[in-house]
């Protein structure tokens, strides 16, 4: 298994050169480092000799990817590609435009983040899969037709309308917890009340449909039949021999978005003042900050090949007759 | 209240509670020049001068200064000329500003000293800070009197090559000694550089920062220290207008102390620097910098000795905001400012009485206001209940659509006939495009079509017939009584003609005019609002074209020259006609001198008007002028006068002392909250309702019972039976 998680990390390494050339080549294409400068000094008046400043300072001022001028290795070690990319593999994010120190921010806004994804990621699981399993349990009665039908309803609805209806309903018309806003430590727990719950309800529909139609697949199989068969009760073939063979498309689905779960959620964030990483990229795209779009791309691409590896492993944890090689 | 989004310690305490939603990019007072930043910058840092709070038209006043600052203008041979002097005459402009001494600055560590007088906290080793994450980390701060040497060490700063202030350009022309300070930063900070790559040390004197540029070791011609409280500025030429720049943070005070404390090393990777971290002599100081959530102000100990004004314009006293004279200011201990990136939240907060104050956006202004038939604008009933009030004001902006001057179709061609012609086009275009249906329509009121590029307000802008846009607008009714009526599409028609496009095509080949609007995603390009300016167009029988790029490609095409039509807008700096007519002024053309006319028009005598305008005094001879630039630009009509912005702002009844007037923007320290009242209303408005808890109790049980029924049905069901419901049941397997 060593050698097959060493060889899974060396290929993350073109992976991430890839990325992170990709996103070099998307970002400049809609910006020049003179634009940047631009939105950094400000339009009102930023002149030639100002912008040129700007660029000389930060770097910008250097070809892309091949300075003609320079010798040797020089001609691709002093551009800005190599320059601005080099560093993040040694997780050194440098600065954002507006001075802050990247690191820092990602470290103070993921706390909040992961107060808010952790809770919503366990809780979805747990109803999501309890409701599926139900469903199953009353497979083929008026109670699983209405319940999918629930479940396509609920998916149906977009998640802004729970949120902007939950906000209404909750707080404002109820006024039982906050609108909006965040405070560290315990007191965070009135604050993240509402978004986990409204984050919670509007996943269900889709999560249980998927889950649903996992374990129907699963409880056709010879082996449920065996078990009914020794006289176990119905709930007790769900939950303890269904679920545990589901577990491998589950997986799948599920362990690849636990380091994910670090970037947090873009809209619930936005819409209920949690200053966490979710809407940090937008901000930075908005401002044209070429430093933090790089490094949070480059972090959520880290992650999500973390996740690959887990769910992997995973694999071997749930079900022995997988090995990895 | 369950609702309430603050700690319940501040519960009845002295706090403004108010949202931003833009994240401030520089607090550093050398750097910061958007609206957004000057909410928090102007609270904590003092220039000398301020605008009075509640006198308009705009007044400066002395806010630090000890009185306004006086002025002398030198000829050519050092002779001191009289302020009515011709100002092209005037070689020197002296400005000399006394400080009031005693001032103090706020508490901070960069002025703790130790028992023998060294700063405390200089030369902070690696371990001294590594259990600092905020300036509430230093156990120990001190203060002292603000001097006349701050300010020269500001104005320094303007020329620093690594702060790229962007007032820089603007002042290097009226204090030609910055292009050399800067030059000789620029040096000093490359050979700084070069020496720590090669190892060979740090330029400054011992103890001083790495990196570090100490201004003071540097001289800066034109500005000086004349003693402990006083420092003189002498301007090139003739610059009156400068007394408005010395009432922005640009020229306000810096300490050599605090500059040299950010500079240490490991200051910058904890985000402590001047940038974040202002310090000043205002009212309030930073205590929390946190821009993702909240940033919070608290009041500055060491205030100096500040008083309400007991005067204002007509209607101040009876609108009670004068009910204050006298009396000491800060009123407010404390203003917490929560980030809320969405408006819904935002509004909805206010309606809770969660933020004291609130701006009208598109999504709530149905809400909120009430327009009447005649078009005035007044609270919705659910807000009056609310004891909400609305405030109203004309932003000092205009809002136009530029004609680029350098395009053969719209600007003409190089003939004197080629360019009438086109003069008859933009002339007939800007009476078919009906702003006032436009801002009706798109802005809900809130903006006054323009008639000139002076917004009401500013001196030189005319009310009335005197001030009426003849080419576009004809008068109906008695001088007094009567209103500016726009012409109607016949007249842009007959002008169309005039100019060679009879119903829109070539008089003399037949093809159709083609006009291009050259615009962003989000500004004029967008669907609704295209449609209306190409229906406007279709009046005319003219094509219109929509060319969407985006806002860096947009800037690229006005730079170049290569847009016709474009949507642009100004946010005047100073209360000052010269900051509006500037942006038509020939030697300001975008193309040829990368200036601020983007529409590149040129007209000769509109620029030795200009000249002689921009450094008069206010008063008859000026009007005069204006009048006749004015004219001008209405004859030659290179930009469509769309708008004017109105400000619609509502507080809630408890705010007192609140006038809008968006030049003033240190406005914190006149308000005042009843917090009793406060109180009562949050209270009232926000009672906890329970009985859903319980229903949605109910409901949930109301959905498990028949499944638990069910189950149970199922578990205790014998075989016969449940072969019975094979088809249905578990036990049947698979069934889907």
């Amino acid at each position: 298994m060593l050698a097959y998680l060493l060889r899974r990390v060396l290929y993350a390494i073109p992976i991430l050169i890839g990325v992170n050339l990709l996103t070099f080549v998307l970002f400049f294409v809609v910006n020049s480092p003179d634009d940047m400068a631009r939105m950094h000094i400000g339009v009102k008046r930023a002149t030639p000799e100002a912008i040129e400043r700007w660029k000389v300072e930060r770097g910008y001022d250097k070809p892309m990817f091949v300075n003609a001028e320079a010798a040797g290795s020089a001609r691709f070690t002093d551009t800005i590609f190599f320059d601005k990319s080099l560093r993040m593999f040694a997780l050194e994010f440098g600065r954002a435009d507006d001075g802050r120190d990247i690191g820092q921010e990602i470290r103070d806004r993921m706390g909040p983040s992961l107060a808010i994804a952790l809770p919503t990621f366990v809780l979805s699981l747990i109803v999501s899969i309890s409701f599926a399993l139900l469903l199953v349990f009353f497979r083929a009665t008026y109670l699983d037709f209405w319940g999918v039908v629930l479940c396509v309803a609920m998916m149906s609805i977009s998640s802004l309308f729970y949120i902007i209806g939950g906000q209404w309903l909750v707080s404002k018309l109820w006024a039982l917890v906050p609108i909006s806003g965040y405070a560290p430590g315990l007191d965070a727990a009135r604050f993240l009340l509402l978004p986990v719950l409204i984050s919670v309800v509007a996943g269900i529909g889709s999560s249980a449909r998927w889950y649903r139609t996992i374990f129907l697949e699963e409880i056709s199989k010879d082996y449920v039949r065996t078990a009914r068969a020794k006289g176990l009760s119905e709930l007790a073939v769900l939950f303890r021999h269904v679920l545990r063979n589901a577990l491998i498309p589950i997986l799948t689905g599920v362990v690849v978005v636990i380091p994910l779960l670090f970037m947090g959620s873009l809209l619930v964030e936005s819409f209920f003042a949690i200053p966490g990483l979710g809407s940090y990229t937008i901000d930075a795209i908005n401002a044209q900050d070429f430093a933090v779009v790089r490094a949070m791309v480059f972090i959520g691409s880290v992650l999500y090949i973390i996740g690959l590896i887990l769910t992997d492993i995973s694999y071997t944890l749930v079900d022995p007759r997988v090995r990895l090689e | 209240m369950l609702n309430d989004p603050y700690p319940a310690g501040e519960r009845g305490a002295n706090v403004l509670y108010t949202a931003f939603t833009e994240r401030p990019k520089h607090l550093d007072p050398v750097q910061s020049y958007s609206e957004d930043e000057a909410t928090f910058l102007y609270q904590i840092v003092e220039p000398p001068l301020q605008y009075h709070y509640l006198k308009r038209p705009y007044a400066l006043e002395p806010a630090t200064a000890d009185g306004m600052p006086k002025l002398r203008r030198l000829d050519a041979s050092g002779r001191e000329l009289p302020a009515t002097a011709d100002p092209a005459k005037v070689a020197q402009t002296v400005i000399e500003v006394r400080i009031r001494p005693g001032i103090l600055y706020q508490p901070h560590p960069a002025f703790a000293t130790t028992s023998t007088g060294e700063p405390r906290y200089q030369g902070l080793s690696a371990a001294e800070l590594r259990e600092v994450r905020g300036l509430a980390d230093f156990a120990e701060t001190g203060t002292r009197e603000l001097v006349a040497a701050d300010y020269v060490y500001q104005i320094k700063r303007l020329a620093h090559p690594r702060l790229h202030s962007p007032i820089f350009e603007l002042m290097a022309e009226y204090m030609p000694g910055l292009k050399q300070l800067q030059a000789a930063l620029d040096a000093a900070s490359r050979a700084q550089a070069a020496r720590a790559t090669e190892g060979t040390g740090e330029a400054g004197a011992a103890g001083d920062p790495p990196g570090w540029l100490d201004l003071d070791r540097f001289a800066l011609p034109g500005v000086e220290v004349v003693d402990r409280h006083t420092w003189r500025i002498t301007l090139k030429g003739a610059y009156p207008q400068f007394l408005y720049w010395l009432s922005m943070p640009f020229f306000s005070p810096v300490p050599r102390e605090v500059d040299r404390f950010f500079a240490q090393p490991g200051m910058a990777e904890r985000n402590l620097t001047l940038d974040w971290w202002p310090v000043g002599t205002g009212p309030y100081m930073l205590v929390e910098n946190n821009p993702n959530a909240r940033m919070v102000l608290a009041r500055n100990p060491n205030y100096r000795s500040d008083t309400y004004p007991c005067e204002g314009e007509a209607g101040d006293a009876e609108a009670g905001l004068l009910a204050d004279c006298g009396k000491a200011m800060p009123f407010i201990d404390k203003v917490v400012f929560s980030r809320e990136r969405e408006g819904i939240p935002y509004w909805n907060k206010f309606l809770q009485g969660y933020y004291d104050a609130s701006g009208v956006s598109s999504d709530n202004f149905d809400q909120a206001v009430t327009l009447t038939s005649q078009g005035e604008v007044s609270l919705s009933e659910d807000m009056e209940a609310k004891g909400i009030r609305l405030l109203t004001s004309v932003s000092p902006s205009i809002f136009y659509l530029g004609f680029n001057m350098l395009d053969p179709l719209v600007g003409g061609g190089p003939s004197t006939a080629e360019k009438e012609r086109a003069r008859k086009l933009r002339q007939a275009i800007s009476v078919a495009l009906d702003m006032e249906e436009f801002v009706s329509i798109f802005l809900n009121g809130r903006g006054l079509p323009g008639m000139s590029p002076l917004p009401p307000g500013i001196f030189g802008a005319r009310e009335g017939r005197a001030g009426m846009n003849t080419v576009v607008y004809e008068w109906q009714g008695s001088d007094e009584d009567g209103r500016p009526v726009r012409r109607g599409v016949d007249e842009a028609r007959r002008l169309l003609a005039e100019a060679g496009w009879p119903n829109g095509r070539n008089a003399q080949t037949g093809e159709p005019l083609v006009i291009n609007l050259d615009t962003t995603p989000g500004g004029l390009g967008d669907k609704a609002r295209s449609d209306w300016l190409a229906k406007k167009f279709r009046d005319l029988g003219v094509q219109f074209v929509v060319r969407p790029t985006d806002f860096n490609r947009f800037q690229d095409k006005i730079r170049q020259g290569n847009a016709q039509l474009f949507f642009f807008g100004w946010n005047a700096d100073y209360p000052d006609p010269e900051n509006l007519l500037f942006l038509l002024h020939g030697p300001q053309g975008k193309v040829k001198f990368n200036g601020q006319n983007a529409a590149n028009y040129e007209n000769p005598e509109y620029d030795a008007l200009f000249e002689r305008m921009k450094a008069m005094p206010d008063g008859p001879a000026r009007q005069l002028i204006i009048d006749r630039m004015v004219a001008i630009l209405q004859q030659d009509a290179p930009w469509i006068f769309a708008f004017h912005p109105m400000s619609y702002s509502l507080q809630h009844g408890w705010v007192l002392n609140r006038k809008t007037g968006a030049m003033v923007r240190n406005t914190m320290k006149y308000q005042r909250i009843d917090l009793a009242r406060r109180e009562a209303a949050r209270a009232e408005w926000n009672r906890p309702v329970l009985w859903p808890l319980g229903l949605v109790a109910l409901l949930l049980a109301a959905l498990v019972a028949p499944a638990v029924v069910h189950w149970r049905r199922r578990e205790t069901a014998t075989a016969a039976v449940g072969g019975a419901a094979g088809t249905a049941g578990p036990q049947a397997g698979g069934g889907r």
